[in-house]
């Protein structure tokens, strides 16, 4: 990464006049759009040379980290290597020039791909079938919380609008739950950090579509409860919803479907690999028990004896709730095949060590930490586990200080400020992926950072220092919103 | 282990688990009950090598068909620049996540500005956000948007004439968030001012949305829709393809509060269907009811201009159940896609892409009519993608695929959606007429 900041924006760049673009001549005649339809005014692109655009967004990139610059400890969104083959198979040109509308026929490999992925995915957590349909992990919670309200209401079993989620769930669970016209209800944790169940006894009863959980959950703790939590919900009618985030640890372990969850999400770019590409595209397949799968959303790949096809209206006519569409087309399907990539490249003999590894670094970065960071809960945690900030609090060095302080160093930070049972909250998922040297390494930056919290904690206040920039001002972005380059320029000639 | 993507040594393995007191790696599952271990194994293939992969994939690419496209119904076959694919593989984009962490990530957080910079121009509109998952859930977005900043307001106005699978998440979305859907009837193929105000008169209106160009691949008339919905106080919705936004009039120019829609069409494989990226940009006024992430300006402690993800106030991971959705990401990289395009293609660039997909359309739409055995459904203006009645069309249909081609959608028992882009040649488009 760069120490200094390239700052350009292309519009910065532009002369006019300057083209990077070649196109054919035109050869079909001159066909005139009637000037009703027409624009005003050209939309203000920028104008340069290819040269000059390759260069600005190179210079960019220097100004970005990824894990393939270095650790990337962010809890709750495992940082795995992406590896560079699912990159080499995502861009082949038998897979990126179909069109989603070509006839099956003329698709069968992509179709196998689909087909073969939602088989593995299912056997892999112990579900019954799998849609690939959701774009991210949050729209996997949307479809998944769809299916359920559908499966009650097909029933006629109206009155269920709550669900359950964790004090300590991830926000998109409480946003979905939302969005999919449903109530929350939080459910406590104990002092230990896992699902209170007396607590969960009292919020029980025909008034409850379900209940979401994170298993392990956002300490990185499994929750051991986990069959009677199952039957307590289903006891009262309700179905259980399995957030895939952390899914990681119990590869080759344990399966959600075994554990008595009824819906699933999975996160192919956290637990398969697929690269998070600052920002998405991701992909969240949703995984259901058998007597779930009619409400499986369309369109959805299916094979029979001619091959492999795509059913696109639902068989069942007395659906009321009507089929559930939750995208144009089969999902992300170069995040999809990258993901295949991966499980192929793992395989079933590696899968099942994968869980282990990742819990074995994260237990051992915790043991080497924990005398210098405050452990509030301090038993064996699976790929991940939170500390709420240094121990000794009398330096007043802060969570935030010590993040900004790992980047300096060539590291990203954890996950701060989440979950929100503790003030300080910093959370550490280091992935099965990382050696031991850089485990090691990032043990050691840490104790430095912790004596730097007592000898110099000004240096710590201040950073980062060896980044491109230093820290941002986010109260001036929210309260003088600036979201346009036209926005920039006006603004600048208020000023002058 | 030996996988080469596991790199701990059996050694490495022992010194750890003696640093936490542990005697063998399966001990570290001590807590997980009995009864749910799992002790059978996954149904899929031992690990393959890189060679078998290659081959592996290899032989499922040939059993697809690369088909000359003349397919469009939302996904179009455009011209990708080489140099996009270059940019959009390397690895600090790549394989970076969201940018919270502005000061490691200000290369992301510059082209999200720059997208932003570019969508509001292209469609005339103040502000955009930093993307959505594709067009059809934008649209949804947009939807609910317009349904939660109304006060009494349920119902929501949708165009007959949107494409069939925004028709289709509509539904979903608005069966579940209890949005009231209904559909404008169309006149000859496209939406008229007077179905809109009857629509409109019925009350409780809080959005009315419509498609630009149209499922049948017209260009609509906006003319007065705007002023309707504003009358009563209803927010007017346009989904537009992206890049014919290069020569058509704009959401903004038409009064739009919100304009969405896929940004496919800049640039991005078909892909069989994703990754695409949707687009969400509005009025200065909606600024702070948009779902997804926002991109904006400000200053770091050494004084340096700097953007960073901002107005996350309306987010999940601060409001929870009443963020204005549960949108936690946008998808960058395909944004990523797109603004290297629009850099790359420039003012002019979009607009003569545009221009030649326009005149191709024309050329092969008057030469399937002048053969006598085709007419156009509907005699209205249409940008680069018309439907057409024929008879056998599925013998045609079939015969082209043997071809090579992809000749269109098929629509009913008789007609043929077609859609030609910049892409396709001089050669291409007379041997598809040739062949009809």
């Amino acid at each position: 990464m760069n120490n200094k900041l390239y700052g350009n924006l292309i519009f910065e760049l532009s002369h006019p006049g300057r083209r990077a673009y070649s196109l054919p001549e035109n050869s079909f005649g001159n066909h005139t759009l009637p000037s009703s339809c027409k624009r005003a005014k050209d939309a203000e692109l920028p104008e340069c040379d290819e040269f000059t655009v390759v260069r600005h967004y190179t210079n960019h990139s220097g100004n970005n980290f990824g894990v393939d610059n270095g650790f990337y400890p962010l809890g709750s969104c495992t940082m795995k290597y992406n590896p560079t083959i699912n990159e080499e198979i995502a861009s082949m040109p038998s897979f990126i020039g179909l069109h989603p509308r070509q006839p099956i026929e003329t698709v069968q490999g992509a179709l196998e791909v689909e087909y073969n992925i939602q088989h593995a995915l299912a056997s892999i957590t112990g579900m019954a079938d799998v849609t690939l349909n959701p774009y991210a992990g949050a729209h996997g919670e949307l479809t998944g919380l769809m299916i359920i309200s559908s499966y009650h209401l097909q029933r006629g079993d109206t009155k269920r609008k709550k669900v359950i989620v964790p004090d300590s769930a991830h926000g998109t669970n409480p946003a979905s739950a939302a969005v999919c016209g449903l109530e929350i209800v939080e459910v406590k944790s104990t002092e230990d950090g896992l699902v209170d169940v007396n607590d969960l006894k009292k919020l029980l009863g025909d008034d409850i579509a379900g209940m979401m959980m994170t298993n392990p959950n956002t300490l990185g703790l499994f929750e051991k409860d986990i069959p009677k939590i199952a039957r307590l919900v289903h006891d009262c009618g309700g179905l259980l919803y399995y957030d895939g985030a952390n899914l990681n640890p119990l590869l080759g372990i344990a399966r959600p479907g075994d554990m008595g969850f009824d819906v699933i999400h999975l996160n192919l770019h956290k637990t398969f690999s697929t690269p998070h590409g600052g920002g998405g595209p991701g992909s969240g397949p949703v995984g259901v028990c058998e007597k779930l799968i009619p409400f499986l959303p369309k369109p959805h790949v299916c094979k029979n004896e001619n091959g492999f096809y795509i059913e696109r209206a639902g068989k069942k006519e007395e659906n009321s709730v009507g089929d559930i569409h939750v995208g144009g087309y089969l999902g992300n399907f170069l995040v999809i095949l990258r993901a295949y990539t991966y499980i192929l490249t793992m395989g079933k003999d590696h899968f099942k060590e994968v869980g282990l590894l990742a819990t074995l670094n994260a237990n051992y970065i915790k043991e080497c930490l924990k005398d210098d960071y405050e452990l509030p809960i301090d038993i064996l945690c699976k790929h991940e586990f939170v500390f709420d900030g240094l121990k000794d609090k009398s330096t007043g060095i802060t969570t935030m200080d010590v993040a900004k302080r790992l980047l300096d160093y060539g590291y990203h930070a954890p996950t701060i400020y989440f979950p929100l049972l503790f003030h300080e909250a910093m959370m550490i998922e280091p992935t099965e992926n990382e050696s031991k040297e850089t485990i090691d390494g990032f043990i050691k930056t840490m104790h430095l950072i912790a004596k730097e919290a007592i000898d110099t904690p000004d240096l710590l206040r201040e950073a980062p220092h060896n980044t491109p920039i230093g820290r941002v001002d986010d109260v001036l972005a929210a309260k003088h919103p600036i979201l346009t380059y036209q926005q920039l320029v006006n603004d600048k000639g208020e000023e002058s | 282990m030996n996988h080469k993507f596991l790199p701990h040594t059996n050694e490495e393995i022992r010194q750890m688990l003696d640093r936490i007191g542990f005697k063998d790696l399966d001990k570290l599952y001590s807590e997980i009950p009995e009864e749910i271990r799992f002790k059978g194994e996954y149904d899929i293939l031992n690990a393959m090598s890189e060679l078998e992969i290659r081959a592996f994939f290899d032989k499922l690419g040939k059993k697809n068909d690369m088909l000359t496209c003349f397919a469009g119904g939302g996904v179009y076959d455009h011209y990708s620049p080489s140099a996009i694919a270059n940019i959009v593989s390397r690895s600090e984009f790549l394989t970076s996540y969201t940018p919270y962490q502005a000061e490691i990530s200000q290369g992301t957080l510059h082209y999200i500005f720059e997208f932003q910079s570019m969508m509001a121009e292209l469609t005339g509109m103040d502000i955009a956000n930093a993307s959505m998952y594709e067009g059809t859930t934008a649209t949804a977005e947009a939807m609910m948007v317009a349904f939660n900043n109304s006060k009494k307001a349920d119902t929501i106005l949708y165009s007959g004439a949107l494409n069939e699978n925004i028709i289709a998440v509509l539904k979903t979305y608005a069966f579940f968030h209890g949005v009231k859907l209904k559909a404008i009837e169309t006149a000859e193929g496209a939406t008229t001012l007077d179905e809109v105000k009857k629509g409109l008169g019925e009350g409780g209106i809080a959005g009315v949305i419509v498609q630009q160009p149209n499922r049948y691949g017209i260009i609509e008339d906006f003319t007065g829709f705007a002023d309707a919905c504003h009358e009563k106080k209803t927010m007017f919705i346009i989904n537009s393809v992206a890049a014919d936004l290069a020569l058509l009039k704009t959401p903004g120019e038409w009064g739009a509060d919100i304009a969405v829609g896929d940004i496919q069409s800049l640039g991005l494989p078909m892909s069989f269907g994703g990754p695409y990226a949707g687009y969400m940009c509005s009025t200065q006024k909606l600024m702070r009811k948009l779902p997804g992430r926002i991109v904006g300006q400000t200053r770091d402690n050494r004084g340096q201009r700097v953007f960073v993800l901002t107005l996350q106030a309306r987010e999940q991971h601060i409001r929870r159940q009443k963020a204005t959705s549960n949108i936690c990401s946008n998808q960058s990289l395909m944004a990523l896609y797109a603004t290297i395009y629009m850099g790359l293609m420039g003012k002019e660039g979009i607009k003569e892409a545009a221009q030649l997909s326009y005149d191709a359309a024309h050329y092969l739409c008057e030469k399937l009519v002048s053969t006598g055995k085709a007419k156009l459904v509907y005699n209205r203006e249409f940008f680069n993608e018309f439907l057409i009645e024929m008879e056998n069309r599925d013998d045609f249909f079939e015969k082209a695929i043997k071809k090579g081609f992809l000749p269109g959608i098929k629509v009913d028992d008789n007609k043929l959606l077609i859609a030609v882009t910049e892409k396709r040649t001089k050669d291409e488009v007379d041997s598809f007429i040739e062949l009809f």
